[in-house]
């Protein structure tokens, strides 16, 4: 668990060009991985105040610091239903477009550091996750992690050409 | 000493600085030239725009806006002849000051985006402000010449001087010998004092001035250069400068000032350096100079949101104390009522750091009221009060819009024309009344005309021509005024080039609402209308109700709830379509469950189980909002929902309660819509009811 | 001891430029926004000099050079006044209620010290 200025920074420019650092996580039985410039923080799961008539993958919102952040069930996100969130769920904050929200995922679980020349694009096969929402594939060992485009997830929750670090 | 020239950063600050003041002058001389009238003969009012004018001139001609500079100039000329009486104050030189004062702001304008004023800009009205004062040769100010005298000659010349300062020189804190040692700066001096002037002792008198000096000068200086050296003494003085061919210097007998002479120049001031204590210096500063400061709003609002954070972590610490420790603790106890007093002090403190008066927006309104009257043929009179009325300023800025769309709306649609006046017994020209007062945490506003007052029967035809009420309604006139704020709503029989620009006046009161207000309107036919607007003071704190439906918990602001209470049985009626409503004290009052609308699962969905809490609405009419139970009444911090996410309908904004959880804030207007969008199909008994109400 | 000077200004860009740039030659500059408060800072304050501008609300600059000079603590301390090229009738009014001199706004920083200088010399 870590906050993201505890992470080693990218470099230089020309290395950072190359070299670039993912969270990746785990939501059920898939490993999911996101640019680790826009992570603002990563939380234990706690409950939420649900906002009225919301799609379902809206849980509602935190109180983070005094600030309101929406959360949302990246499963259900997917299509694979809705999550039984417990204490031991966790949410990693985000920044996108200037706005905080929150992902529920079930763990985190490595910080992987990549050359952008590994990162693969979606091979388009049949899939239950909108291919939209997918970025890339990035080879970790004999598996593999799936690059989230966090702006197609959210593209109706935020600005509409809103860009994360990258 | 060194002599800084202004870097590019403090220039910069200087400008920004100039900038906010232009603002505050332009708003002030808005103000008082809406004030002036034909032939009157306000000449605080003329000194006030004078200044105005001059300040912006100054400070323009420090940063090089040389345009500025220039239509200031004249602008200023006429304002200053206008003062002096030398000029009369008729209605063509009226509307060139208004003319002036618009091409003015626009000038401001482009200096402040750094851009360049073409050369004939506001050309017309810089003719007019010239041909007002007339073949006067006002037209360019003689440019002084600079400190930098004309070109030094190379080789060293040779000057007379004589200097015999008039006996009164010392009253202006002159001082010959300052004079001297300048001279001596600029080359070899030879000085002789001529004592033939010095009175005998008993009629010395110390303010005067009674010596005379013929110095001989050798410097590489022109004569310009020396004159300048006098330049502050020349009318109180002889002064003689003169070239002598002679080039050989005297011998340098540099000598110092007798001792007679050093007294008497000394003698005024000399308690200058032996009187000032450090001490009296700190003080004075402290009471004299300092009455306000100037902080960056940025840091105020900063302020602002730690407090209301300081006073959620006070109420989330009480909480878990009294949770744990169940009381057991009195002293504790008290500790922390203390504290919770404290905080809401410091946060009541901090709050009206951001109050402003109301002023800065009212000012516009006169000038608003003569144009629109101008354009419209009609003679209208804005009276103006309240206008020190604090609130804050993030409140203050967004009243400017819906303000100035109910004057103009007022002066267009409200008053009648003179001949309709006449006809109908009133005086030939309108009055709009303006005022705003406090009302507990609100601020009214109150926008009055003596028109003719709303036509209901247009108001109903269109109404029902636009379909937005069918044919067959039948409606109080309460609720025919009321249809002026629906949307697409406009009111005009004719679109006119004033107000007929689609703006109705449901943008004022969707504007109003998001302020967390509310608008109404009270029309008396034949005598005139009255809208009303009621604001919170400030957006960043609400007194809210925190009531239960199910496991969430909601906020209600206060101010619309008039009463809350468990219907009986007998009480509730189920209308056709499904709807239900209460009846209380004769007038049945429409319901709707919170759970239901917010789809909230777990909440009590009987009222007679529950409480109805009776609200009212901006437009006056009554609701009944079912919760599970009320919490109780406290005063939370506002925080957006709209930083991290989208608009939620139903929903104004959330704030955090003691417990650390966020509770939601509810939007009590959109919560009819919401209930009318979700059950349209079946719920057509809104008129009925009111019609039964 | 650093000279001290009150400025006297209701508009808050001049009393910047002026406060900024006696202060950076190291004078001690005490600031007032019109004619009464900079009697409110005399009655408190001994100052070396006083720079005050002509078009001021509440008491004008004129006005305050004649109370000035009327007598008091103040009444031989050399006062400037700041003009317009423009105000020259104005300048020798203020030069009649007895100002010691006058400075010519707008003023590049080193004209404005040199003038000072002149009627305040160290």
């Amino acid at each position: 668990m870590a906050e993201p200025q505890d992470l080693p920074n990218t470099g230089p420019d020309a290395a950072a060009a190359q070299a670039r650092q993912f969270i990746s996580f785990r939501v059920g039985d898939d490993e999911f991985a996101i640019d680790i410039m826009a992570v603002r923080e990563i939380k234990g799961w706690t409950e939420t105040t649900v906002l009225p008539n919301q799609q379902d993958y809206m849980l509602g919102v935190l109180n983070l610091r005094g600030t309101i952040v929406p959360i949302f069930d990246l499963r259900c996100r997917f299509g694979l239903g809705l999550t039984t969130a417990t204490r031991s769920h966790v949410v990693i904050i985000v920044a996108i477009g200037g706005r905080l929200l929150g992902l529920l995922v079930d763990a985190v679980s490595d910080i992987l550091t990549v050359n952008a020349a590994d990162i693969r694009p979606v091979p388009d096969v049949d899939q239950p996750i909108d291919n939209a929402f997918l970025a890339g594939i990035i080879p970790v060992g004999d598996s593999m992690v799936v690059l989230l485009s966090l702006e197609n997830l959210f593209a109706n929750h935020g600005p509409a050409n809103a860009a994360i670090a990258a | 000493m060194s002599t800084p020239s202004f870097g590019s950063d403090e220039l910069a600050q200087f400008r920004r600085t100039f900038f906010e003041e232009c603002t505050e002058l332009l708003a002030d001389l808005e103000e008082r030239l809406g004030a002036l009238a034909a032939y009157s003969s306000d000449v605080e009012g003329l000194n006030a725009i004078f200044r105005a004018v001059h300040s912006v001139k100054a400070g323009a001609g420090a940063f090089g806006y040389t345009v500025l500079v220039g239509f200031a100039h004249r602008f200023e000329a006429l304002l200053d002849r206008l003062r002096d009486g030398k000029a009369e104050l008729d209605e063509r030189t009226l509307a060139a000051l208004v003319a002036a004062a618009d091409v003015f702001s626009a000038l401001v304008d482009l200096a402040r985006q750094g851009e360049t004023p073409a050369d004939d800009f506001g050309a017309d009205v810089a003719e007019e402000l010239s041909a007002l004062l007339k073949g006067e040769t006002q037209t360019t100010a003689p440019i002084r010449p600079t400190a930098s005298a004309p070109e030094a000659p190379p080789v060293d010349r040779s000057y007379r001087i004589v200097f015999r300062p008039n006996a009164e020189l010392f009253r202006h804190a002159n001082e010959p010998l300052y004079l001297i040692r300048e001279l001596k700066a600029l080359g070899t001096l030879t000085i002789d004092c001529d004592l033939a002037r010095l009175p005998a002792f008993e009629a010395f008198n110390v303010d005067d001035a009674y010596l005379g000096w013929t110095m001989t000068l050798r410097a590489d200086c022109s004569p310009a250069a020396i004159a300048e050296v006098f330049e502050f003494v020349d009318d109180e003085c002889e002064l003689i400068i003169e070239e002598i061919a002679d080039a050989q210097a005297e011998p340098e007998v540099v000598a110092p000032p007798p001792a007679a002479e050093a007294e008497a120049t000394n003698s005024p001031s000399e308690s200058k350096s032996s009187e000032t204590k450090p001490a009296d210096a700190k003080t004075a500063g402290k009471t004299g100079s300092i009455s306000s400061i100037r902080v960056d709003l940025y840091r105020v609002d900063r302020l602002v949101n730690m407090v209301g954070e300081l006073v959620i972590a006070q109420a989330m610490l009480a909480q878990q104390f009294i949770e744990t420790r169940k009381q057991d603790d009195p002293g504790a106890l008290q500790g922390f009522e203390h504290l919770a007093g404290l905080t809401r002090e410091l946060q009541e403190c901090v709050m009206a750091i951001r109050m402003q008066p109301v002023k800065s927006v009212f000012s516009r309104m006169p000038r608003l009221v003569r144009d629109v009257g101008h354009k419209t043929g009609k003679d209208v009179r804005l009276e103006m009060s309240g206008e020190q009325t604090e609130v804050d300023k993030t409140v203050i800025e967004e009243l400017a819009d819906p303000l100035t769309h109910m004057i103009r709306n007022a002066v267009d649609h409200g008053i009648e024309d003179a001949d309709t006046r006449l006809a109908a017994g009133k005086p030939a020209g309108g009055v709009i009344r303006l005022s705003a007062q406090h009302a507990g945490s609100n601020i009214l506003i109150h926008v009055e005309d003596d028109g003719a007052g709303l036509d209901r029967d247009r108001l109903l035809a269109k109404a029902i021509d636009k379909g937005i009420v069918p044919a067959s309604a039948k409606l109080s006139a309460e609720e025919i005024d009321e249809l002026i704020f629906s949307p697409g709503f406009s009111t005009a029989a004719a679109v006119t080039d004033v107000s007929g620009r689609g703006v109705g006046m449901d943008v004022v009161r969707r504007n109003v609402q998001a302020l967390g207000g509310r608008v109404q309107v009270v029309s008396t036919p034949g005598k005139g209308t009255r809208f009303t607007l009621v604001i919170p003071l400030t957006l960043a704190v609400l007194d809210g109700m925190v009531v239960a439906v199910g496991w969430e918990k909601y906020i209600l602001p206060l101010t619309s709830i008039v009463e809350s209470f468990r219907p009986g049985r007998g009480q509730i009626r189920v209308v056709p379509g499904g709807g239900e409503v209460v009846s209380i004290r004769g007038e049945f009052v429409r319901l709707i469950h919170l759970a239901r609308v917010f789809g909230v699962s777990e909440a009590v969905s009987d009222p007679c189980q529950g409480l109805v809490v009776l609200i009212e609405l901006a437009n006056g009419s009554k609701l009944g909002v079912v919760v599970d139970e009320l919490i109780g009444q406290q005063q939370v911090v506002i925080k957006s929902l709209q930083d991290n996410y989208d608009p939620v309908p139903g929903i104004s904004g959330a704030t955090i309660l003691g417990n650390g959880r966020v509770a939601l804030i509810v939007d009590i207007e959109e919560l009819t819509r919401l209930h009318d969008r979700s059950a349209r199909a079946v719920d057509t008994t809104r008129l009925p009811i009111a019609a039964n109400a | 001891m650093p000279r001290k000077i009150l400025t006297v200004d209701d508009s808050r860009t001049m009393r910047d430029m002026v406060s900024y740039t006696l202060k950076g030659a190291g004078f001690e500059v005490l600031e007032a926004e019109d004619g009464v408060k900079a009697l409110g800072v005399l009655a408190n304050t001994r100052v070396d000099l006083i720079i005050t501008d002509i078009n001021m609300p509440n008491m004008d600059g004129v006005t305050l050079v004649k109370r000035v000079r009327a007598g008091g603590n103040h009444a031989s301390t050399p006062i400037l006044i700041l003009t317009t090229e423009s105000g020259d009738d104005r300048k020798a009014s203020g030069k009649a209620a007895g100002a010691t001199g006058w400075i010519v706004k707008p003023f590049a920083p080193e004209k404005l010290l040199s003038v000072v200088n002149k009627v305040c010399p160290a």
